[in-house]
């Protein structure tokens, strides 16, 4: 995050465009919405988000937060589901590769940004790093309550009643919380986020985090923030506590346990195995020289080069 | 039914008007109400009932006029002065209101468990087990069988969707409640059920009652008095039976009469 280059420009997409594609002016304003988030944290703040060269499936929140707060020193690391070679995560780099000319990196332990949908890296994240979620729902309490007006005066008077009523229904319905994705949680004790669109299995990793936490929606022209070192507690009921997904088996290539893993399909066969979500923490265990049951199968092998990408949901 | 008696009142009204533009929706409207008094708000469509009610229930600002509540401190408060927090706090612990239209006063997208205990999630419960036991106590209480406690209110007829809107304004022990033509709408048959059934309700509970009502059949039997309202202003106030049995007021007397009964 040192001083911005604002003379030169960068050629994207045949045009040329100053440091990072956001004019200067565009940056102040996201930044000024970053530390009023930082100051409330969990509040959404909202902002003017601006047309970026990408469908907002994409991820234009995180992409306007990361290019406000990059510097030309900085080392960028870009993952989608985990991976950082998903079509998302490879473009999202490319583009500030040539909108910025910063350098990237797959190591967690290397990048001073992390911009990410869907999964914070196993590896806990330091002080000296900053994490940026690309959010596409930022309103947590949507789901029961529509309209916008109603919501913002329900998080002004911390009315939130409503988020238990959710996890009552999930456990009325399916006897226990099924919520698995943007599992909601309570930001130092005031403010009710979502953590969207991350795995609950993810949600401890929030709790008193050493890295800033930078979340941005594009479409919904919102972000927040959550401070190093925040309490941030998952929503839950006494007699049904919160609870992260376990799985019964540890990483079929690296045997890395208490990780979050994800089904891999190795032939038409019924063949499948589990295998960390997070590639770069799978990779360099391998390389540490951990293995896993499946580690010798010619078709894990196969797979361990490179997940198959995810469909965009 | 028999009197109630207190000596402190826990509503009063003092001068309430409220204009629609021009047109006058209810017109200096002053009256006291009593702790486990029923009140009966009674006339003929247009007449200002619902205007006044909204008004009472801080869900409309009176243009002109003054309402004060006794809280449970004993101390009265006036409700237009409360802040936005107090008053959410006071509409669903201390008070209910129950809708004609129970859609809007339910949620329809979630189970009737949790529309009864939206209310006690609300106020801090957080043991399921405890708000499940309740919200199935109180489906029982409105005559809710308990294997329905997972439906959601779309899949309920018109009478147990009303008896459900109650159970979930109950849950929290009201003292207050207000109730717009609680029976409207439904088949002579349910009505029938539903004012046997908020008849116990109210007298189990000691409830305060204010009650909007076009069906004065309703007020007789649910009411302890009764105000007469014609285009926005109180005309005739007194006991249930006296005004129903001997009104005092030429336009009261067609009332009663049915003559403008619809
Ligand atoms: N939202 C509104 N805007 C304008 N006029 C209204 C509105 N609501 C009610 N009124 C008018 O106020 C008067 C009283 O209406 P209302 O309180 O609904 O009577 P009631 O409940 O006795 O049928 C009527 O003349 C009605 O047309
Ligand atoms: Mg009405
Ligand atoms: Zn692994």
């Amino acid at each position: 995050m040192t001083g911005t280059a604002q003379l030169q420009t960068y050629d994207f997409a045949g045009g040329e465009y100053n440091f990072a594609y956001l004019d200067e002016q565009t940056k102040r304003m996201i930044r000024r919405a970053i530390l009023k988030g930082i100051a409330i944290p969990g509040y959404q703040v909202p902002f003017a988000s601006r047309e970026m060269p990408m469908p907002y499936g994409w991820g234009t929140g995180g992409v306007q937060v990361t290019a406000s707060i990059l510097g030309k020193d900085d080392c960028l690391k870009m993952i989608d589901q985990g991976s950082d070679d998903t079509t998302n995560a490879v473009s999202l780099r490319g583009f500030f590769e040539k909108t910025a000319g910063v350098r990237t990196t797959y190591e967690t332990s290397e990048a001073t940004i992390v911009q990410t949908r869907h999964r914070i890296p196993e590896k806990p994240l330091r002080e000296d790093q900053i994490i940026v979620f690309q959010v596409p729902i930022p309103e947590p309490l949507r789901f029961l309550e529509p309209r916008e007006t109603e919501t913002r005066k329900m998080h002004a008077l911390e009315d939130y009643g409503l988020m238990h009523v959710k996890l009552y229904e999930d456990i009325a319905k399916n006897g226990h919380i099924a919520t698995t994705y943007a599992y909601p949680v309570k930001v130092n004790g005031r403010y009710v986020m979502d953590p969207s669109p991350t795995p609950k299995f993810d949600n401890p990793k929030i709790d008193r985090m050493a890295a800033l936490q930078l979340y941005g929606a594009g479409r919904e022209k919102r972000i927040y923030a959550i401070p190093p070192y925040t309490d941030v507690k998952s929503l839950d009921f006494e007699d049904y506590p919160f609870e992260v997904q376990k799985f019964d088996m540890p990483c079929g290539l690296c045997g890395a346990e208490n990780v979050y893993l994800d089904e891999v399909i190795l032939d038409d066969k019924g063949g499948r195995m589990f295998v960390c979500s997070d590639s770069d923490y799978c990779e360099e265990r391998r390389a540490e020289g951990h293995t896993g049951p499946m580690a010798a199968d010619p078709a894990a092998v196969h797979i361990g080069g490179g997940k198959q990408e995810e469909t965009d949901r | 039914m028999k009197a109630f008696q207190s000596e402190d009142p826990l509503l009063q009204v003092r001068n309430v008007t409220r204009y629609y533009g021009d047109r006058i929706g209810c017109a200096n409207v002053s009256f006291d109400l009593w702790p486990g008094e029923v009140l009966a708000i009674v006339g003929e469509s247009g007449s200002g009932k619902t205007t006044l009610l909204n008004c009472l229930s801080t869900r409309l600002a009176p243009t002109a006029g003054a309402i004060e509540y006794r809280m449970r401190d004993g101390a009265m408060r006036n409700l237009y002065q409360l802040s936005e927090a107090e008053r959410r706090l006071l509409m669903r612990t201390d008070w209910g209101f129950v809708h004609q239209n129970a859609a809007d006063g339910l949620r329809m997208n979630v189970s009737a468990g949790a529309n009864v205990g939206e209310r006690l999630m609300a106020v801090g419960e957080r043991h399921y087990g405890n708000i499940r036991a309740t919200a199935d106590d109180w489906l029982g209480r409105v005559e809710i069988e308990s294997d329905r406690i997972d439906d959601d209110p779309r899949s309920f007829s018109g009478g147990m969707r009303q008896r459900l809107q109650i159970a979930r304004n109950l849950v929290t022990q009201p003292r207050l409640v207000f109730m717009d033509e609680p029976t409207g709408g439904l088949d002579v048959s349910v009505q029938a059920r539903l004012l046997d059934l908020l008849r116990r309700l109210v007298a189990d509970l000691g409830l305060s009652v204010v009650i909007v009502t076009h069906d004065l059949a309703v007020a007789r039997l649910l009411s302890h008095r009764i105000m007469v309202m014609r285009h926005g202003n109180v005309i005739e106030t007194g006991l249930t039976d006296q005004v129903l049995d001997d009104p005092r007021e030429p336009y009261s007397q067609l009332l009663v009469s049915s003559i403008l009964q619809v």
